[in-house]
């Protein structure tokens, strides 16, 4: 390094000091103005990981995260932080000879997982496509909007979280956002990522998506029934994805957009329990994976009922 | 902001460490307090239920055992059942025909097998109010699923464990089924198109 480069650096370096100390006066208000903060917001923001508190401090924070919810908006919120149950491995099957690309799915889970409305996410994508090309992805179309579906010669495939065993979102976090639960749901938690889209960059299935903007949903619309690591409201600048509503299935029930499929081509169990539908599917239905060639892994298969 | 606090963090060590978190934390502190304590915390009123998913088929619950519970036979068309209301004072035809008088509706849309089917292969031509198997053994309207699995054995096996068609409920305890007839009109028994939800919005719908 020559030194007239590293007397640059030297006067870059005192410089942002004397800005920093330049700015001091605004800080000490700042500092002053910290009595305005609850203290629930102070503890939010130095929040540890999830993964790594103590039952009591998530039960506090649960407590916290209610109370905040209800007030904002109107009505009483449950957050839950039940834990994966052992023995349990989440599983889903979706029967591409049914689908018939009605998108209710889509909207469903809109609903039941509180995304935003306006900017739009969509946990869901359904890929409309030729039956003659097969799984062809250069030739999918999300934007289909004919007057009737399923248009002639044409089948649907929908697209969300892929819930990998050898999650490439997981491996590329670099705060440990994300994770397996072990469930095998992949999780994120909202306080602790940076938003830097790495995850988003590495799934290879298109199903992470970004809120650029505040989330905005309506009062009367938002579901108050929220699990912690998966539909409670978010804020902007954070990832989220397809935890298979992990609020509905880790207390017993099928997902959201299983129970609106019109066609009953979405399937959903365990996949340690010999006697589910969803082992059946495996073992007696003609099944793929999305991407097989990736190694992700899925525990989302798709499959051909008849 | 975040990224600059944990990525500092592991790099700094000791005093430089310490100076450096004091002037993030105040950093943070300045930030979290213009972004969060300005907003809007107004406590809105409302005493609307918790909502849950449009829950179509949840009651009319009828049967009980191993956990499945079938849903109640959808409603037959206004008026139509039972059937002897009206045939008990008939002379029963037995030759294949098409219905005119009555009937006709579902003979305009009937499309089940049309060319080698017709009424009397599924309706008992004596016992009016009673589905017929192939055997000739009667059954009630809500088994009407046997009928189906005559010819459809296959999906008779998926639907028996809840593969075919639709459940609701429980993945791993109580659930509901549907019956065939449910989604399927006996008469004509392709599924209709429907109109699609909306796609998602495309960059260039967006108004700035």
């Amino acid at each position: 390094m020559n030194p007239i480069s590293q007397s640059m650096q030297k006067e870059e370096k005192s410089n942002s000091r004397r800005e920093f100390l330049k700015k001091l006066p605004v800080l000490a208000v700042g500092a002053a103005a910290l009595g305005g903060c609850s203290q629930e917001e102070i503890e939010e923001y130095f929040q540890q990981n999830f993964k790594t508190l103590s039952k009591e401090e998530k039960d506090e924070i649960v407590k916290n995260l209610e109370k905040k919810y209800s007030e904002k908006y109107g009505k009483e919120f449950t957050v839950s932080d039940t834990p994966a149950t052992e023995g349990i491995l989440f599983g889903y099957a979706l029967d591409l000879s049914r689908c018939i690309g009605c998108r209710k799915c889509v909207y469903a889970c809109v609903e039941e997982n509180n995304q935003s409305r306006d900017p739009q996410v969509h946990w869901i994508q359904v890929l409309q496509m030729e039956k003659k090309k097969g799984i062809d992805l250069v030739h999918a179309d999300v934007h289909y909007n004919p007057e009737k579906v399923p248009e002639e010669g044409h089948f649907y495939m929908p697209v969300q979280c892929q819930q990998c065993r050898n999650p490439q979102c997981v491996s590329v976090c670099p705060t440990k956002a994300t994770w397996q639960d072990d469930d095998g749901i992949v999780v994120v938690d909202y306080n602790w990522c940076i938003g830097c889209r790495y995850c988003m960059a590495a799934c290879p299935y298109g199903a992470r998506h970004f809120n650029w903007g505040e989330p905005n949903i309506p009062d009367e619309e938002i579901n108050p029934i929220t699990h912690y690591l998966g539909n409670r409201p978010r804020t902007k600048g954070v990832v989220e994805k397809c935890t298979f509503c992990i609020q509905r299935v880790r207390e017993g029930k099928y997902p959201a957009c299983v129970e609106i499929c019109p066609t009953g081509s979405r399937k959903f169990g365990n996949l340690l329990d010999p006697d589910s539908e969803i082992r059946y599917i495996l073992e007696n239905k003609r099944v793929l994976v999305f991407k097989e060639e990736l190694n992700t892994q899925p525990k989302f298969y798709y499959f051909f009922g008849v | 902001m975040n990224i600059n606090f944990r990525s500092e963090k592991s790099r700094k060590s000791g005093i430089t460490l310490f100076i450096w978190n004091f002037k993030i934390i105040l950093f943070s502190c300045i930030f979290l307090f213009f972004n969060s304590c300005s907003r809007d915390n107004s406590i809105m009123e409302g005493n609307e239920e918790n909502r849950t998913l449009p829950e179509i088929m949840r009651s009319d619950v009828i049967n009980q055992g191993d956990n499945l519970y079938a849903v109640k036979a959808p409603p037959f068309s206004e008026d139509i059942f039972p059937c002897s209301g009206c045939h008990a004072d008939e002379e029963p035809n037995p030759n294949r025909r098409q219905l005119v008088d009555m009937h006709d509706d579902i003979d305009a849309i009937f499309s089940h097998d049309r060319e080698n089917r017709w009424c009397l292969d599924c309706h008992s031509i004596d016992t009016r109010d009673s589905l017929k198997l192939a055997s000739g053994k009667l059954i009630g309207f809500d088994e009407s699923y046997k009928l189906c699995g005559q010819c459809h054995g296959d999906k008779l096996r998926d639907w028996k464990v809840g593969v075919h068609g639709k459940r609701t409920g429980e993945w791993n305890g109580k659930k509901q089924y549907l019956l065939c007839v449910h989604c399927h009109n006996p008469h004509s028994p392709k599924f209709k198109a429907i109109k699609p939800l909306p796609p998602p919005v495309q960059q260039k719908d967006i108004q700035l």
